[in-house]
């Protein structure tokens, strides 16, 4: 009765372990873990596939894009949503990170922490990633936000049925329930404009060309040209959303 | 076949045609064409309304400014940036008229001291030392910031 146990030899235990790691090793080798920092393109489509740059270095936090933002998609002033925002991050001298978005910037910034107290401060602009591979859209049990084919993630307005759980999936806090629709939103990249050949109202209101939209497609265009000149990151890549929203000189404080 | 048999696939047969009938009238038009959505959403999309008319169509009237603005440091800067959306403006220009921002709090969103900004970005002032009694278009032309206009030297602390 019971099960026969079998008590390998020293040699045969440490034979199928060094066979094991070897096996392991291999594969590691083979297949190593990427962090996805570039989405890579769906194969065989065509036509546009649209992405965004976000140069920190040249944002002066003015908040005019989140202004233009609420103007052109009708997001409501109050309570605070936005489609996109500005977060100012400050470090302190102690390392202590303070991050703050009065009004989502609209209103603009006030620097309360005396200058002597900082060892650097910068703005963040954020919005949605237009992830590749989004939890947003995977967890939608309706079908009622997708990728479209030029890889703009977009709501169904009149299919949604406002159940929170992309809400809750975004990693990077993008979607809220719009007060009135009672369905989600949020950025949409200005479809309704860029299909019509203009610039999404965020960038057209950019005083210092902060903001880059573009076809990643386009290798002569204004956003491969951007990621090719610049350092670019995009949030939290280890969470492997393919994010297409690119930041030049992206701190490793941002989350 | 026995008869109890029978009628309990006839319900289930039944029950099967209700379900797929069902399923057929709730699935959207157009759902399913391009993946697990509605494809005419996408036109729905793109029928939402512009209200930022880009910087081309102002110039079309506004010619002056446009000459005004290239010769300074402004001339990168879209007119939607400071006056708002301009759509319903270009439909009917004597209307409606656009924001002519005025205040010295609207200049310091941009030009207000603050370490995140970049220095070489954009000219930074403190906000409470720079004449703190006068509007900054007292002195400054918005369209063309360094051309300077009522300038008493005496005054201006610069």
């Amino acid at each position: 009765m019971g099960i026969k146990k079998s008590r390998p030899s020293r040699r045969e235990f440490l034979k199928s372990a060094s066979a094991l790691t070897g096996v392991a090793v291999a594969t590691f080798i083979g297949a190593p873990f990427n962090g996805v920092v570039i989405a890579s393109e769906p194969a065989g489509a065509k036509g546009p596939w649209y992405g965004y740059g976000i140069d920190i270095e040249k944002c002066i936090g003015c908040g005019r894009c989140a202004n233009a933002c609420k103007n052109e998609n009708n997001v409501p002033q109050k309570p605070y949503y936005f489609r996109t925002w500005i977060e100012q991050y400050t470090i302190k001298n102690d390392g202590s990170i303070h991050i703050e978005s009065p009004n989502g910037g609209v209103d603009g910034f006030e620097q309360k922490i005396p200058e002597e107290e900082i060892f650097k401060s910068f703005f963040v602009p954020k919005m949605c990633n237009h992830c590749h591979k989004s939890p947003c859209v995977q967890v939608c049990p309706v079908g009622a936000t997708y990728d479209s084919p030029e890889g703009v993630v977009l709501i169904d307005d009149s299919y949604c049925i406002g159940c929170r759980y992309c809400v809750q999936a975004c990693p990077y806090g993008c979607r809220y329930i719009h007060p009135e629709k009672k369905v989600v939103d949020k950025c949409s990249l200005c479809y309704h404009r860029i299909k019509k050949g203009m610039n999404p109202a965020c960038v057209e209101v950019c005083p210092t060309n902060a903001r880059i939209f573009g076809d990643l497609r386009d290798k002569e265009g204004p956003l491969v040209e951007f990621l090719r000149t610049h350092t670019c990151q995009v949030l939290k890549p280890h969470l492997n959303t393919g994010s297409k929203l690119y930041y030049n000189a992206l701190s490793a404080e941002v989350r | 076949m026995p008869i109890q048999i029978k009628r309990h696939l006839i319900i289930l047969a039944i029950l099967i045609a209700a379900f797929v009938v069902f399923q057929q009238l709730m699935i959207p038009e157009s759902f399913g064409e391009l993946g697990h959505y509605r494809a005419n959403s996408l036109e729905d999309n793109e029928l939402f309304d512009i209200h930022y008319a880009g910087q081309e169509s102002c110039y079309e009237c506004h010619e002056d400014i446009s000459d005004l603005k290239e010769m300074d440091l402004h001339y990168d800067l879209s007119c939607e940036t400071c006056h708002g959306p301009g759509t319903d403006h270009n439909l009917s220009p004597d209307s409606v008229e656009l924001f002519i921002p005025d205040d010295r709090n609207f200049c310091g969103l941009c030009h207000a001291k603050n370490t995140a900004r970049n220095e070489d970005a954009v000219f930074q002032i403190e906000l409470k030392e720079h004449n703190p009694d006068k509007n900054c278009t007292y002195c400054h032309n918005p369209h063309a910031p360094w051309e300077l206009r009522n300038q008493d030297p005496q005054e201006e602390n610069f």
